[in-house]
């Protein structure tokens, strides 16, 4: 008997009436684990009850622990009828299952309905003790720590990284059995919330498993998703990286040791990287395979673009044997696995050497429906069943989802040795289905990687010493990994700006964070590419065949919009990009988010060229002229915005072979249809090539239009999709997570791809402004991690999601950061760092925003309230300092509120908390509700059900956290938002599923107060020179 | 029901004041709509949400929402405020952000109506002091509106009454039924308690110690049904009354006796109101009413600037012994010069309107009358006399300190009791 848990039900709360005649509730509480089944007594007539049961306790495997949800439901006894439920509340009992993480759940949880949402809240306390049992075949990995987080947590350390695990798990949709026929829609909604709990608990057991086979201990970018796929069934599936990690022991964690980001590169010992920047080419697009047709399964693979700097030229002087020792140790150590993939987007200091390009891989599929012969159904609230995976009974079936993945993981994978690299970063998969079509995509960064990570017992010294010599500070990721003479594609090369030891690409996207020792200039920015296309409707095979024909036209469209922004940003890199495909009914989106930086060590990006194709008429050739002269004035207006004033460095210091001679390069517009065309592109430019943009139609006149109608954010703004603003280190604790969501409906009959471009062009820009326009009390302040998500739920219907987090920060502090970092790493610069660096300290004091608008508030107050008191007599009584002085809103002494019960908690999409210290992780937040209602119009219309339902899950997550002991989520994901509306039904429906690490931060004010209070002999022996910081 | 599109456009009366605020409403200024149009597609927003952790709360567009504005009128009160010059935003983006806040106050409204639950809830984050800004800004409630309806019934019928105060006040009507639902709510949960009255408000509806005693001022008002609503009345303030309602809670309510009745602080002390019949000898016993006049000309001779007006009113008021005013140290007010020389002084004198007011608070009629008893019985003759306030205190003081020296006067306590409070309510009550 492995484990014991033990629930206690204490009280409840606000419960909702249940009882018209007495306005009163006669609660109960059914507790309910596995198949075992607890009650609390009835407590009469009461929206408070206070039931303080004993404790209830189940016995059962740890198996069953990871898996099975604890089910909490609330009733209001009837004794003439059945017994009706209040609501239910799901418990991960998770958390509980590893020493370092919570030890007790206790607190308040919202009593959530699927069909009337949060009614009342409910204080519960669980615990679990734990048998060790060791001889046990283990079926259970308790005690593998989850992480959602993309980088590895703080106050740990990595020992080991082990590598990519990945596992899915595949089952019938609930909502689609016979039996939801003649069930009501809440047990539907029940029977499907249950089972995606129990598919999460039962893959993330057997990823743990995967895990302890690898000797590791933790995942860390964990990240789990859902595909539904209707008819055909529910995939779960999640990857993350393999770790042995070790805590910090306790008090180094009160120490800066276990760091904010911005302490972490100041003290990384083994800074390296400076590598290359890379320039982005991408080969033409290719129909790779035109899959195997099979039985049910069409499948087209489709063709996968490499972005990545190309080089020509000779190669690095000193760089060579290194570069070859280190990969041959790198290759031994991941070639082992069979995915030498991390989910990871920043690494411990020195893993990354270098980084090649973005590699990314496309899929489209058919459905076809899941066979499960084993499946015995979910009835009502028995546990009849056993979950069964995909491959335990389709061993007949030669295509599984997992080859599907298997083989586009196989693809990354060969992209990135094309790069010369042997391990992908920042990898991530994602699906797209509409109907019975799926398109599966993959993309990461080709990257090189410090062996020593990668192997446990690596001798460390010699290695470490040599890559320390060899390797100068901020560039070395950005020098190419490839060999300069055995290119696969033509690129530009030059020496690095920063070390100018080694080639370096000129430009460079990659899909992690902005490594921490980055040399940049300037601030950086948000990059989006948007991009529609009408698909025909068709039906199976001709549907994913014509979604294939369009995907190479929609990468290359998408990679040209980016490049030409990032250029028109004065920009040469672009960080965390990532590319989103989305199927519809009668169109496909691409949305490309980036966050581009100017890279100290990569060359300057040169302008864009406009070119007419017939230039012989005046006014054309006027035209075109005042059209680069905007392109001109964006350009050097973003430079100026975004501070970009890299130091001059003359040619002969870079000095060296400047390969061959470049011509103009000159990008074309992709012209549909003709494939053949396209493989001829060469999208190659060199540091002083203009990208020359053609225009020979409308359609490039609209493009152009298009990349200057992208407007700027309003000034105190910046956004990036990235963790950290490059540029920007000094926030304040002032952060505000939130959730935006809008979906349009185009009403036209012939849509034109041109038209539909602007029209979602424009619905992500007005967000954008929404956004800024909310937020703007916050100034000066950071949008980051910036997530769009866009989805096709009906015919005409576009959805866009955006999850980011606005942190505000101190502008003049910022600035003497930015200018101790380029002083320091730029030493040779000298020239132009006078003015605006010279602010004094004391400024930082009356830095806070300033009252939004004073003036409108006057205006405001004059206008709109206290009407009906004239003026006079408002006077009158304000002499008089009567009790009730004018009538309106006065400035009263602090209402006696009761501080308040309910403790704060944070969200952030981040893995960190501005200026404060994450002590402790207490586990894995991943959720998912649904939502459905049947008086849509009486809820507030799709807006009003689908605002109250947000603020739901965020009250849902929040008590959850809270009930761990935490006060924070951070890494907080939303990962799916399906909305399903039928106003004339008056219904509507939604799927959200949420996700995030749970954690104890304490504020760095506080360590300082306790610091100082406490002597800190420990402290100061164990790391000096860190309290002075 | 959470409809939010037809915003309260109140119907709007003929007064001038009213026209004039109409001037600064929206009307056609614009009503962008949702989607900006593209050439080509038309695009219809169907949803627009933005769900903060913290929920954010913006005070300016609170304050147009409690104000009853439709979210048009809002939105094209926004623009004129000149938001979108300063922050270089579109029409659209100010429509969806007021939508989006009105959908915000209106999932928190349900709350509001029940303060402890805003504290308790786990569904909106909102920091302590924005907590108390939403509440203390809920339960404020306009002077003209107040002014229509303090000592009238919560009931049904007032309510029918809103449209007629909206039209007079020029405040929306949606704005008149938060208010008016706000003192029927404060009313109801309070009307039965033990205790202190401010106090149970306090706790109840977390208000601000200010607003507190104001909703006291309502409640009892409104318990005691006192009539403020007559012309004569109109020159005072909220303020006034809830100043003299504070005074009366203290001495006049079973409360200020006995600490642990229910009801304690909003029913008058009915037998405290009986007694007040004893007091009717004080002018009844014409030794007694000498007697208690010369002791306050004795003591005020020389100090009051009206002493002549004040010893000819003390008891006999003759409309031809009436003297013109001498205006010695003390200005009259100005108004009061012009109009008076016709008027014909009521024919009481000041002592046994007084007493009299106290004899008569045995019936509950006349309790509902004790602003108007004391406007006609007192201010208004000393008015039209043009006391200055000063002499008024002076006067009050000596005329309820005088009566401690009448021998034959049995009721002293009982004549504190009520001097003290009266004395009190006059002094605010007298002013133009």
């Amino acid at each position: 008997m492995p484990g014991k848990l033990k629930v206690k039900i204490v009280a409840g709360r606000h419960l909702p009436v249940m009882d018209r005649a007495s306005d009163l509730t006669d609660a109960f509480v059914e507790v309910k684990f596995g198949n075992t089944t607890f009650k609390t007594d009835v407590y009469l007539k009461s929206l408070n009850p206070q039931w303080n049961s004993e404790w209830f306790k189940f016995e059962v495997d740890d198996e069953d622990l990871q898996d099975e949800p604890l089910q909490i439901t609330v009733l209001d006894h009837d004794t003439y009828s059945a017994n009706d439920a209040i609501g239910k509340v799901y418990i991960d009992i998770d958390p509980l299952l590893y020493s370092e993480a919570a030890t007790v759940i206790s607190g308040w949880f919202p009593i959530y309905d699927t069909i009337h949402g949060i009614r009342g809240e409910i204080n519960v306390v669980v615990k679990v003790d734990l048998f060790n049992d060791l001889n046990r075949f283990r079926q259970s990995s308790c005690g593998v720590k989850f992480f959602c987080t993309t980088s590895i947590p703080k106050c740990y350390r990595a020992v080991v990284i082990h590598g990519f695990v990945e596992e899915l798990v595949v089952n019938e949709d609930p909502e689609y059995q016979w039996i939801d026929r003649i069930r009501t829609p809440r047990a539907s909604n029940e029977a499907r919330q249950r089972l995606i709990s129990l598919m999460s608990g039962e893959l993330q057991r057997k990823i743990g498993l995967k895990v302890l086979e690898m000797r590791g201990n933790a995942v860390v970018g964990y990240l789990q998703c859902f595909d539904l796929e209707g008819e055909s069934g529910l995939v779960v599936r999640a990857i993350g990286t393999a770790c042995t990690l070790d805590k910090l022991s306790s008090p180094a964690a009160f120490l800066p040791a276990c760091n904010s980001p911005s302490k972490e590169m100041k003290e990384s010992p083994l800074v390296h990287p400076p590598s290359h920047g890379c320039r982005s080419t991408h080969n033409s697009p290719i129909h790779t395979a035109t899959g195997s047709r099979l039985t049910q399964n069409f499948s087209v693979s489709v063709p996968t673009l490499i972005y990545t700097g190309m080089g020509s030229g000779s190669a690095g002087k000193e760089g060579g044997p290194f570069k070859a020792l280190l990969r041959q140790q790198t290759q031994s150590a991941l070639e082992q696995r069979e995915f030498p993939f991390l989910t990871l987007t920043a690494f411990p200091p020195g893993l990354l050497v270098h980084v090649g390009g973005v590699v990314s891989a496309r899929s489209v599929k058919l459905l076809d429906r899941i066979h499960n012969p084993a499946f015995v159904g979910i009835m009502g609230n028995t546990r009849s069943y056993k979950l069964l995976d995909w491959n335990s009974f389709n061993s007949d079936e030669p295509e599984t989802r997992d080859a599907w993945w298997a083989e586009i993981r196989q693809e990354i994978k060969s992209h990135a040795k094309a790069l010369g690299c042997h391990a992908v970063v920042g990898y991530s998969e994602s699906t797209s289905i509409c109907e019975e079509v799926c398109i599966l995509s993959a993309s990461g960064t080709a990257a090189v990687l410090n062996p020593r990570f990668l192997q446990e017992g690596t001798v460390e010294g010699s290695l470490e010493q040599r890559i320390e010599e060899n390797l100068p500070v901020g560039c070395g990721f950005c020098h190419i990994p490839y060999d300069e003479l055995n290119m696969p594609f033509p690129a530009h090369l030059t020496y690095c700006y920063n070390c100018r030891k080694q080639k370096v690409p000129d430009v460079l996207f990659t899909t992690i964070d902005l490594p921490t020792d980055a040399v940049v200039v300037g601030k950086g920015c948000l990059i989006q590419a948007r991009l529609c296309r009408l698909k025909k409707k068709a039906q199976a095979e001709a549907n994913a065949t014509a979604i294939s024909n369009l995907l190479p036209f929609m990468e290359y469209e998408v990679h040209t919009q980016l490049m030409n922004k990032l250029k028109l940003k004065g920009m040469n890199a672009l960080f965390g990009l990532r590319i989103q495909i989305t199927v519809g009914e009668n169109m496909l989106t691409g949305l490309a988010s980036a966050t581009g930086v100017y890279l100290a060590a990569l060359p300057t990006p040169g302008g864009i060229q406009i070119a007419g194709k017939t230039p012989s008429d005046g006014s054309y050739e006027q035209h075109i002229s005042h059209m680069q002269k905007r392109i001109n004035d964006t350009i050097a207006k973003n430079k100026e915005l975004y501070e970009i004033n890299p130091p001059e460095v003359s040619e002969e210091i870079i000095g060296s072979p400047i390969p061959e001679p470049r011509q103009r390069s000159r990008l074309l517009r992709s012209q549909s249809e003709s494939s053949d065309e396209v493989t001829e592109l060469d999208l190659s430019h060199g540091k002083k090539d203009a990208f020359v943009l053609e225009i020979d139609d409308t359609d490039a006149v609209e493009d152009v239009h298009s990349l200057l109608t992208d407007v700027p954010p309003p000034s105190g703004f910046y956004s990036c999709n990235t963790e950290i603003m490059p540029g920007i280190n000094n926030w304040t604790s002032e952060i505000q997570m939130f959730t935006s969501v809008r979906v349009v409906r185009l009403s036209s009959l012939n849509l034109t791809n041109q038209a539909l471009n602007k029209n979602f062009n424009g619905l992500c820009e007005n967000l954008l402004k929404s956004l800024y326009f909310k937020l703007r009390s916050m100034t000066p302040c950071c949008l980051c991690h910036v997530n769009f998500t866009v989805s096709l739920p009906e015919d005409e219907l576009i959805q866009v999601t955006v999850t980011a987090v606005a942190i505000t920060f101190d502008k003049n502090q910022a600035l003497q950061t930015t200018k101790a970092h380029v002083e320091k790493t730029l030493q040779r610069a000298s020239a132009d760092s006078e003015e605006p660096l010279q602010f004094p300290l004391e400024l930082c004091s009356d830095s806070m925003p300033a009252p939004a608008f004073p003036a409108a508030k006057e205006h405001l107050e004059s206008t709109s309230s206290n009407s009906g008191t004239p003026a006079a007599q408002r006077a009158v009584t304000v002499e008089k300092a009567s009790p009730m002085s004018d009538g309106n809103f006065r400035n009263r002494s602090a209402p006696p509120c009761a501080s308040s019960t309910v403790g704060v908690v944070k969200m952030t999409p981040l893995s960190f908390i501005p200026g404060a210290k994450i002590t402790k992780y207490l586990g894995i937040i991943n959720m998912f509700f649904i939502r459905e209602t049947t008086s849509l119009r009486e809820e507030g219309g799709v807006s009003g059900f689908l605002h109250a339902f947000i603020a739901e899950v965020f009250a849902m997550v929040r008590a959850h956290v809270a009930a761990l002991g935490g006060n924070a989520v951070v890494s907080y994901i939303m990962k799916q938002c399906v909305f399903m509306e039928n106003p004339s039904k008056n219904q509507a429906q939604c799927l959200i599923n949420v996700s995030g690490d749970a954690v104890v931060f304490v504020r760095e004010s506080d360590l300082e107060a306790m610091s100082t209070q406490q002597p800190a002999v420990n402290c100061q022996t164990s790391c000096p020179g860190e309290v002075t910081t | 029901g959470p409809s939010l599109a037809p915003g309260a456009r109140s119907e709007i009366s003929a007064l001038p004041e009213v026209a004039l605020r109409l001037l600064a409403r929206p009307g056609a200024v614009l009503a962008p709509a949702l989607g900006e149009r593209g050439p080509g597609i038309a695009m219809t927003s169907e949803l627009d949400i933005f769900v903060g952790n913290t929920t954010l709360i913006d005070e300016d567009v609170y304050r147009l929402w409690l104000d009853g504005y439709s979210v048009n009128d809002a939105v094209a009160l926004r623009v004129r405020s000149g938001i979108l010059e300063q922050t270089g935003a579109t029409a659209g983006v100010l429509q969806s952000d007021t939508m989006d806040h009105y959908r915000t106050f209106h999932m928190l409204e349900r709350l509001l109506h029940a303060p402890p639950k805003l504290l308790h809830q786990l569904i909106f984050q909102i920091p302590p002091s924005r907590q108390a800004l939403l509440i203390e800004r809920y339960y404020t409630f306009d002077e003209a509106f107040v002014r229509e309806v303090l000592g009238k019934k919560l009931s049904k019928g007032t309510k029918k009454d809103l449209d007629d105060i909206s039209a007079k006040t020029g405040i929306t009507l949606k704005s008149c039924r938060r208010q008016f639902d706000n003192f029927k709510r404060v009313f109801k949960v309070v009307e039965e308690m033990r205790g202190s009255l401010v106090d149970n408000i306090q706790q109840h509806f977390l208000l601000s110690d200010r607003l507190a005693r104001d909703y006291a001022a309502i409640v009892f008002f409104a318990n005691n049904r006192f009539e403020t609503g007559k012309k004569k009345l109109q020159y005072l303030s909220f303020g006034d009354f809830a100043f003299c309602a504070e005074l009366m809670i203290q001495n006049w309510t079973l409360g200020a006796v006995d600490s642990q009745m229910d009801d304690m602080d909003v029913d008058l002390d009915k037998e405290f109101l009986q007694d007040l019949k004893e007091l009717k000898v004080l002018v009844a016993d014409k030794d007694l009413l000498d007697l208690h006049k010369s002791l306050v000309c004795t003591a005020l001779r020389g100090k009051l600037g009206v002493f002549s007006e004040m010893e000819t009113n003390f008891k006999v008021c003759d409309p031809v012994q009436a003297l013109p005013p001498k205006v010695l140290s003390a200005q009259p007010p100005a108004s009061g010069a012009e109009d008076r020389t016709p008027k014909i002084p009521a024919p009481q004198n000041l002592s046994r309107g007084l007493v009299n007011v106290a004899a008569k608070l045995t019936h509950n009629k006349d309790v509902r009358d004790l602003f108007v008893d004391l406007v006609e019985k007192f201010v208004e003759p000393c008015r039209s006399d043009h006391w200055p306030l000063n002499d008024v205190r002076l006067f009050l003081n000596q005329y309820s300190a005088s009566v401690h020296s009448l021998d034959g006067f049995r009721h002293q306590t009982l004549w504190d009791r009520y001097m003290g409070t009266l004395r009190g309510c006059l002094l605010r009550l007298y002013h133009d």
